[in-house]
């Protein structure tokens, strides 16, 4: 499952409703449009909130899995 | 921050009225997170609210006796706020702190400098400030423009969210 190769990761595991969307806004705000950004969260309520916050924002949600209690969110910068 | 072309433009205003640790903690979740949707955000402080921007130490502040002594009553600032509920004489926000920390949730303060960083702006009430004998500087560098009730109003009847804590 590395189809999408991240240019960043950002961990936001251990973090709670709202940092991680507020850190997946300031970790993309430092990259390029077209770049792939990788979030790593273990939140149950941030696999639901992330895809939301990509849709308001213009951020385009490529593919969600999981790895063990690890979450990862791909993202590309609209 | 990006955003979409219908979210562009589009507002949160919140009236922090409350004092309590707990209330003011619940707005700067929701201005965060609106900040984070690439929402424009402003905070108007007013009156019990405006222990949540203020400087810490400073016990006497105000011109007359009345001031003064409300002043020191209602000392607080970011990291000294009661909750609503369960404060039992300040345990419970220590509890609180701590569970919270726990969790990696940030602290008021944490809050504070996360929104401004954000663009979050931060106004206090100037009435408020006129009642209790406050001035600009006795609050934290991250607080805005003073403003008045109308100034409030046209900044609030142009939001598409408000909300009043």
């Amino acid at each position: 499952m590395e189809a999408f190769a991240p240019d960043k990761t950002l961990d936001a595991r251990g973090l709670s409703c709202p940092m991680p969307s507020v850190k997946t806004a300031l970790a993309l705000e430092e990259m390029h449009s077209g770049q792939v950004l990788l979030v790593l969260t273990d939140d149950p309520v941030s696999r639901k909130e992330l895809p939301l916050w990509a849709e308001a924002t213009g951020n385009k949600l490529l593919a969600i899995d999981r790895e063990d209690k690890t979450i990862r969110i791909f993202l590309k910068k609209g | 921050m990006p955003a979409r072309p219908e979210e562009r433009g589009k507002s949160v205003t919140i009236v922090l009225f409350s004092g309590d640790l707990d209330k003011a903690i619940a707005a700067f979740v929701i201005a965060t997170a609106a900040a984070s949707m690439g929402m424009k955000v402003n905070i108007f402080f007013t009156f019990w609210g405006l222990n949540a921007i203020k400087k810490k130490g400073g016990l006497i502040k105000g011109r007359n006796w009345m001031q003064k002594m409300l002043n020191i009553v209602n000392y607080g600032h970011a990291r000294k706020l009661a909750l609503s509920k369960l404060n039992m004489m300040g345990m419970g926000p220590a509890m609180l702190k701590s569970m919270m920390s726990e969790k990696r949730v940030p602290s008021l303060e944490e809050f504070i400098k996360t929104a401004s960083a954000m663009g979050v702006k931060f106004h206090p009430c100037e009435m408020s400030m006129t009642v209790m004998g406050l001035g600009k500087e006795d609050f934290v560098d991250e607080c805005g423009e003073v403003i008045g009730a109308v100034s409030y109003l046209s900044i609030a009847r142009d939001s598409n969210v408000n909300l009043f804590i």
